[in-house]
């Protein structure tokens, strides 16, 4: 016996416009992006010939626009020079020095604005005053008040990262879904190890996502203040290339910082990896 | 243990939740809280279960707990509050982390409340693993590691599938058939009330009062029957006759807010 779908379709006359059978037209498409890479490399490639190609052909002006090549040689002269190594390694050990400190602090006040109402009232008044202040304006005052040397650049640093990571972690511990503390107390687990064993891993991908932000600042802020005040660094670099119109080594410079910065971002991708895996 | 709840009142500001609720829960018995939308049913379990203070009355507890019970009032929750970042096992075993228990009681402990809730396949899954009826059982399984005295059921199926409500129903069943443990079962299910409770304790619309204590005449076993299906129908339309005009209210209100 034919369904009663078969039925009507039977019924239905072949060539009457109205009842022509045609096919749903597809409307799914589109708003999700995929995650695939390869075309980015790609992109970065064709970008890279034609600069080369600019240069090489003699279309731009080497002083304004020193190509990719020259470029590499200029990075494997410092390199070989010991330069490069003397300027990375100031930075880093500024960048490395300050961001501990910044987030350190950041996320002991993060902690205690997201579980103290007093620390709360408190920490975000004065968050929301001085967060918005560009922490390089403090730079002098800071060698005002710390002398000429590594500690102000450390401050500056710290300064930047510890406002971004304390309301990361703030927001992070707000954002904890409430049932999971209250299903934590209904089994009188105290409240240390709710802060250990519940908050801080629901809030974990906010903090790894306010590393990601400070990362960036901690990099912006070092070369800010390695261009006001020292003799090493890759701010310092950068900023004596360009007063002698040393393009080649400025932009060396610059890779550099991206590589640094692309570094970074590959280890918190793998800290997020490794820490987050069951999101 | 007895667990009272002696004149119970709650204001969320101005709103006016609950108003002087009683009643008692019998050491074993399992009674259930229906009531119209918004009628605090599940404010007054939290106030039972010492999660919410009152702003009237109080919770009170009569008795001991048996000596072996590690948390005597245990909540299951509608959204199994699962901790995503552990597997079952961690998460079943996390309420016994802070106890006096030995590594390898605890060990015991979780390997038989996985297999009573028949996860002991699925101790290395993550939450986000399972289908919610699974993530269920996980909170079921962690409810049971603790060995409560009642177990305070926060529309525990609300979330679930018509038939996984069905199996894990039949679980529920199961697990009370001794007596040993208690419940106090928080539903807009009509049917679910009936099935598993002792009493039904009926909440006006808000401020929630209750309006009625209903006992079901029947033992759990005898309500599993074929033909106990038309009794259990007809005790669960006169529970519906009494809620259906606050319900209808309940709705506007809601919908009105």
């Amino acid at each position: 016996m034919p369904s009663a779908r078969c039925s009507m379709l039977d019924r239905a006359p072949r060539d009457d416009p109205a009842s022509e059978v045609r096919p749903v037209a597809f409307r799914g498409a589109g708003f999700m992006p995929g995650g695939g890479r390869m075309a980015g490399w790609v992109a970065l490639a064709l970008v890279i010939a034609l600069w080369q190609l600019a240069g090489s052909a003699g279309w731009v002006s080497q002083l304004f626009l020193p190509s990719p090549s020259a470029i590499a040689m200029a990075i494997y002269k410092l390199a070989m020079s010991g330069a490069l190594w003397q300027h990375v390694s100031a930075s880093i050990v500024r960048i490395g020095l300050g961001w501990l400190l910044g987030t350190v602090a950041g996320v002991i006040v993060g902690f205690a604005i997201g579980l103290s109402t007093l620390a709360r009232g408190v920490g975000i008044t004065f968050i929301s005053a001085l967060f918005p202040i560009p922490k390089i304006a403090l730079l002098p005052l800071l060698i005002l008040w710390l002398g000429i040397g590594e500690e102000p650049k450390i401050a500056t640093i710290a300064l930047g990262v510890f406002f971004s990571t304390a309301i990361s972690v703030y927001s992070g511990v707000d954002a904890v879904p409430r049932n999971l503390i209250r299903m934590a107390q209904s089994f009188n687990v105290p409240f240390d190890a709710i802060v250990r064993r519940v908050i801080w891993p629901g809030a974990l991908p906010s903090i790894l996502a306010g590393f990601r932000i400070t990362a960036s600042v901690a990099l912006l802020l070092v070369v800010s203040a390695e261009m006001i005040g020292a003799q090493f660094g890759i701010g310092a670099f950068v900023l004596q290339a360009g007063n002698l119109m040393q393009t080649d080594q400025l932009l060396a410079g610059v890779v550099i910082l991206s590589l640094f910065g692309l570094a970074v971002g590959k280890a918190i991708n793998m800290l997020e990896a490794k820490l987050l895996h069951w999101r | 243990m007895d667990l009272i709840a002696d004149q119970i009142g709650h204001r969320f500001g101005a709103l006016d939740v609950l108003d002087r609720v009683s009643f008692t829960v019998a050491s074993g018995e399992v009674v259930a809280v229906v009531g119209p939308s918004g009628c605090g049913k599940s404010t007054l379990l939290s106030i039972l279960g010492g999660l919410l203070q009152p702003s009237a009355g109080r919770a009170e507890l009569r008795g001991e707990p048996p000596g072996e019970s590690l948390n005597p009032l245990t909540f299951v929750f509608q959204d199994f509050a699962l901790l995503p970042w552990g597997t079952v096992e961690a998460n079943v075993a996390f309420p016994l982390e802070h106890t006096a228990l030995d590594a390898a009681a605890r060990r015991a402990v979780v390997d038989d409340a996985l297999r009573r809730t028949g996860l002991s396949d699925f101790g290395a899954a993550y939450p986000k693993q399972l289908s919610g009826g699974m993530r269920q059982r996980v909170g079921i399984a962690r409810a049971l590691a603790v060995r409560p005295t009642i177990l305070l059921m926060d529309e525990p199926l609300s979330a679930l599938d018509s038939q996984t409500r069905e199996l894990l129903m039949e679980d529920f069943v199961r697990l009370l058939a001794d007596g040993a443990m208690g419940a106090v079962y928080v539903t807009h299910n009509l049917e679910e009330a009936v099935r598993l409770a002792d009493r039904i304790v009926v909440l006006s619309r808000r401020p929630g009062r209750v309006r009625e204590i209903v006992d079901i005449p029947m033992t759990r076993a005898e309500r599993g029957a074929i033909g106990a299906r038309e009794k259990l129908l007809t005790l669960q339309n006169d529970l519906w006759s009494l809620i259906r005009e606050e319900a209808i209210d309940a709705e506007r209100e809601v919908q009105h807010a």
